[in-house]
């Protein structure tokens, strides 16, 4: 069947509905009566709070309620272990996880502590003011090498230390791969990764209807369907009684996948304890303490390689900042071990972590999720060897690919679904060619870059490669149905942030029963229509979603020749489904539309025939065994101002394979997005905070997103290696654009800077550490901006 | 990110502006464009009892020619002094600043006189009035007062605009003849604070300074004229190694630049030095185009 939807640019049509302000978003949900909710949030990072007293907040005109965690009685409990550690020999796991809120102790600026119910959120907002939290100040826990010294303050007292996790894996002998090294080049590299900055904070509408008994929730989570389940155990009712909807939300990037957040655990309980509706939407100002973070990592590594310069090992042992409470597990870090190992032949590989606790706003999955870290150690490594023994960055990176005929290739460690670290399929070498063709690598390091130079330009260029580890299970389901009218109805379970969800799966289902894709409407993430699944992460939505879309879809296709064929009396082979028809090929006058087919299908009168179904509808689940490895190459080109030490990136290149394409102009969308974050990662955004614990910079005045200025244009190339893991052949998108930017940023400055002989072992960058790494100055970073948005601290409270 | 409670009073005439401020003194904020105003009111560092907007006020907004050069009005939106001719023609150098004053939608609102009362040590208004030996009209309680720059800025956020007073309006005289001026400033982001700016008017007289009038934001509590490096201009004849030499005394002796997250000492002092090489270059050359 030729291909009149799947792999086509068709324009997203949730679009118009976006830019007009026609969706629906958490916010927009008015409903009479509706009450509205804000916190009093620790100030301090790490504290003991004796009590709180909310007289003043009660009396306040206006307020409804107050509650703190005495309040909550049995409900009070610290949340689930989203994701338990993986099955590594010898791992330490110590799950400390976040709590409603804070009883006793503090232990992140930003911490909710108690919460005011009013009749609208100025009023709300006065009365936390009037709240007194008695809090004795501790020792603060914000660095991660003090975090293990001994007699460093305990974050959880009940732990020896603020040791989280523990982690080794290794594969093949390293300690004997470095003894048979030619060379062995190493390096402490920090890596610091920010906020994902969506562009709506999160948010939660709760509604109790005590005559239905009926929970209905909006909220702005990534995985609807985990967060109904959840809160129907806790709050002791049927999961039919409880609806969560995740409407059209502006922005995931991973940070609304973690649950539970307070604010959901919080506001369905207030909503039944008053029978009334309440709202809490989630500023800016307290996006950047109370949604979670990713933050950084410190690597000791080093890798032993051959006379040749190829790859014989690699050990890293690093750091990682968890924040406070780990409910997300050891997701991040894990991906950072396997990720590092990125395209290339790794034949030894030590590698160990300890997972910290500070006292900091916890760190969960952000778009690239730990990924970007180990990237940024393995290209690093490449780029040293490279330069110690005068071989081409590109080249050392040939030496060391995959090849074709290395997949399925087994890296031999334990990835983040469990599983063990396979890759899938891929084709390395000819991406690599092809982005170096295209950024024209030999002619400018041959020609270009030594006239630049001649003329005082600081240019430089690079060129990295990256892993995606896509489209990991359990499962997502779809429903499909025609209905009476001709028309398709697609529901899925998974929630949707932008990635196109409306137009890509009306593609995949259009593509099999032949109807207009404008025939066909798509829901997400509503528990009313579609009631099982997980959730929209780990960039797997098209691959499992998607599948399970087309895997239904041929189900309805099945049943819709079947009932053809019959009516029809002609071989399913013989029928045809195009422009919402099926006819006997060649035979248009023999056309029945899908609509008068769905209503033979289902009758008024006679019997269904006992062991078939009604109607035209097929629900259908799909399952990987394990994720599916996307890999790309960028490639850029940049000048340095040696005076100012701005940065100007004159082209951005890149080449990505994600297996099969179901809608190239969303999957641009995908890299450019993603690519304009890992610019801002690269040298822009910075959460910077003190030896207390505040953050320095929590607006968007201090901390700073790229500006469409500031990202050039994104020049790209698609390979397809078709996933041999699922029907349709995808592999995950999602996170591939924001994985290795960093990594190229620091070796593209470095190139440019080669005359100064500055080396870039850390991310994010900027002007000002530009300077001090050229002029050899430490960091002096102030307390507090000039402008006055440097020492405002959580949200509201005092 | 609510603002706290606050009494708001839409007045129409300065006269009833003036009412308000006499009854309400320390008490009241006046509200011009506020865009500083109403986030520090949204996060709460700012909670005045009363609020008296301005934008319904007669006679504010003009931006008129005079016999010495333009009157801009206190509510004058800074888009329209960015779009007018007239500040093209006769005040080039303001005409030049005004895109590097935050974003499009922020000078659609903001307002001239806004910018210059808030007196934010890191906006490049003030620097370039200075500059420009601007002149401030402000109504007391009882007449009114024209106020010289080097006397209008007082401290950080502090002007000679008392809390019962308004700032009418703002003169901006014309250049000497033989003048030449330039503003740069170096931002992370087009449209952020700047980490420094430099402003400057030459007048020169052949190759010979006649005199100099630097200031640089971001650098101190206010708009920093830079005299040393003014001094060391006039009556010299202008050369590259003056221009470097110049700078290094703007950078090292006429500022001392507090540090922040954003840019260290060293790294401001350096900037600065950068910079007033580059604008007294630019200045110099267009002098000399003249």
């Amino acid at each position: 069947m030729s291909s009149r939807y799947f792999g086509q640019p068709v324009k997203r049509r949730e679009d118009p509905r976006l830019l007009t302000g026609g969706a629906l978003f958490v916010d927009d949900v008015h409903l009479p009566g509706m009450l509205h909710v804000a916190f009093l949030r620790s100030d301090f990072a790490h504290g003991r709070l004796n009590g709180v007293d909310v007289e003043a907040a009660l009396q306040h005109p206006g307020v409804v309620a107050v509650y703190t965690a005495d309040d909550l009685g049995d409900y009070w409990r610290p949340g689930p272990l989203l994701v338990p550690p993986p099955p590594i020999e010898g791992i330490v796991f110590h799950e400390r996880t976040q709590v409603p809120l804070a009883r006793h102790k503090v232990r992140h600026v930003g911490e909710p502590i108690a919460v005011v119910v009013a009749e609208s959120r100025y009023v709300a907002e006065d009365a936390v003011a009037e709240i007194c939290a008695d809090i004795d100040p501790l020792p603060v826990v914000a660095d991660m090498d003090a975090a293990l010294e001994a007699g460093a303050p305990l974050i959880h007292e009940d732990l020896e230390s603020n040791l989280a996790a523990h982690v080794v894996q290794h594969k093949g002998d390293y300690e004997t791969a470095r003894r048979q090294a030619t060379r062995v080049v190493s390096g402490r590299f920090t890596y610091d990764h920010g906020i994902a900055a969506a562009m709506e904070n999160r948010g939660v509408v709760a509604d109790w209807d005590g005559r239905e008994q009926n929970l209905r929730i909006w909220d702005t989570t990534q995985a609807p369907i985990p967060i109904r389940n959840g809160l129907a155990a806790m709050l002791g009712l049927s999961e039919s009684q409880v609806q969560v909807i995740a409407p059209f939300i502006g922005g995931g990037f991973g940070p609304k996948i973690m649950m539970f957040y307070p604010e959901e655990v919080l506001l369905p309980w207030i909503s039944m304890r008053l029978n009334r509706p309440v709202k809490w939407i989630e500023d800016r100002q307290e996006n950047f303490f109370a949604t979670t973070h990713e933050r950084g990592q410190t690597h000791e590594a080093e890798m032993a390689v051959d006379a040749a310069g190829r790859i014989l090992g690699i050990k890293d042992v690093f750091l990682h900042d968890g924040g406070a409470y780990d409910p997300y597990g050891l997701t991040v870090p894990i991906n950072s071990q396997c990720t590092l190992l990125g395209c290339y032949r790794v034949p030894s590989y030590y590698s160990e972590f300890k997972a910290i606790f500070t006292n900091k706003t916890l760190v969960t999955p952000y778009r690239g999720a730990g990924r970007q870290h180990g990237v940024f150690v393995m290209e690093r490594l490449l780029d040293l060897a490279a330069a110690e023994m005068d071989i081409d960055r590109v080249e050392i990176r040939r030496l060391n690919l995959l090849a074709k005929e290395d997949f399925p290739h087994d890296h031999q460690i334990i990835y983040q679904d469990f599983a063990p670290l396979v890759y899938d399929s891929g084709d390395y070498l000819p991406a690599v060619d092809k982005a170096a063709e295209m950024i024209d690598w030999q002619r400018f390091i041959a020609e270009e870059q030594p006239r630049l130079r001649a003329q005082g330009k600081a240019v430089g260029i690079g060129l990295v490669t990256y892993v995606e580890g896509t489209g990991i299970g359990p499962y997502e389901g779809a429903r499909v149905t025609v209905e009476a009218s001709g028309k398709v109805n697609i529901a899925t379970g998974v929630g949707t942030q932008g990635q196109g969800h409306f137009t890509s799966f009306a593609q995949v289902v259009a593509e099999q029963l032949g109807v207009d894709i404008a025939d066909v409407r798509v829901t997400t993430g509503d528990t009313r229509e579609f009631q099982w699944g997980c959730g929209t992460f780990a960039s797997r939505g098209a691959v499992v979603a998607g599948n399970a879309c087309h895997a239904a879809a041929l189900v309805v296709r099945k049943k819709i020749l079947a009932l053809a064929s019959e009516l029809l009396e002609a071989a399913e082979e013989d029928l045809e489904l195009v422009d919402g028809k099926v006819a006997v090929r060649g035979v248009p006058k023999t056309a029945m539309t899908l609509g008068e087919l769905a209503v033979k299908a289902n009758p008024m009168r006679g019997a269904v025939v006992p062991g078939t179904e009604p109607g035209l509808e097929a629900t259908t689940y799909f399952g990987p065994a394990s994720g599916t490895t996307a890999s790309g190459v960028h490639a850029m080109i940049l000048e340095v101002d040696t005076e100012t030490f701005d940065v100007e990136i004159l082209r951005y290149v890149v080449v990505h394979d994600c297996g099969k394409v179901i809608n190239p102009m969303i999957l641009d969308g995908q890299i450019h997005g993603g690519v304009a974050q890992g610019i801002g990662n690269a040298f822009y955004e910075q959460l910077i905070f003190d030896d207390e614990g505040q953050l320095l910079n929590a607006s968007f005045m201090d901390y700073l997103l790229p500006t469409s200025t500031d990202v050039p244009t994104i020049e790209g190339a698609h390979m397809v290696t078709p996933s041999p893991l699922n029907p349709l052949g995808l592999k995950g998108a999602g996170e591939a654009g924001a994985i290795p930017v960093g990594a190229l940023f620091a070796q593209a400055v470095e190139d440019a800077l080669s005359g100064l002989g500055v080396k870039i072992h850390e991310i994010p960058l900027s002007p000002h550490r530009l300077f001090d790494l050229v002029h050899g100055g430490g960091s002096q970073h102030g307390g507090g901006s000039q402008h006055g948005g440097g020492s405002q601290r959580g949200g509201g409270g005092r | 990110m609510k603002p706290a409670p606050f009494v708001y009073f839409a007045p129409q005439t300065v006269d009833e502006v003036m009412d308000l401020l006499r009854q309400y003194g320390d008490d009241a904020k006046v509200l011009a464009g506020g865009q500083s105003f109403i986030p520090t009111m949204s996060f709460r560092l700012a909670q005045p009892e009363v609020v008296i907007d301005l934008n319904g006020v007669e006679g504010l907004a003009g931006l008129r020619e005079v016999d010495n050069g333009l009157h801009i009005g206190t509510m004058c939106r800074q888009r329209t002094v960015e779009r007018s001719p007239l500040v093209a023609r006769r005040a080039p150098l303001l005409a030049e600043t005004m895109p590097s004053i935050a974003h499009p939608q922020i000078r659609n609102r903001g307002t001239f006189g806004g910018s210059l009362a808030h007196a934010d040590p890191a906006s490049e208004l003030p620097a370039v009035v200075s500059v420009l030996n601007g002149r401030f009209r402000i109504r007391r309680q009882r007449g009114e007062d024209w106020v010289a720059a080097d006397d209008f800025f007082i401290s950080l956020f502090e002007t000679a605009v008392g809390p019962e007073d308004l700032l009418l309006e703002v003169e901006i005289p014309d250049l000497a003849p033989g003048s030449g001026w330039a503003f740069q400033e170096f931002s992370r982001r087009q449209g952020d604070f700047a980490l420094v700016g430099v402003a400057v008017v030459l007048e020169l007289e052949g190759h010979v300074c006649r005199q100099a009038r630097l200031a640089l934001l971001s650098v101190g509590e206010g708009p920093v004229r830079a005299h040393l490096g003014e001094a060391a201009l006039e009556g010299q004849p202008m050369g590259a190694s003056l221009l470097q030499r110049v700078a290094e005394i703007v950078a090292h002796q006429d500022i001392d630049p507090p540090a922040d997250i954003h840019a260290s000492k060293d790294y401001r002092r350096h900037l600065a030095e950068v910079l007033t090489r580059r604008t007294l270059s630019q200045a110099v050359a267009r002098a000399a185009a003249d």
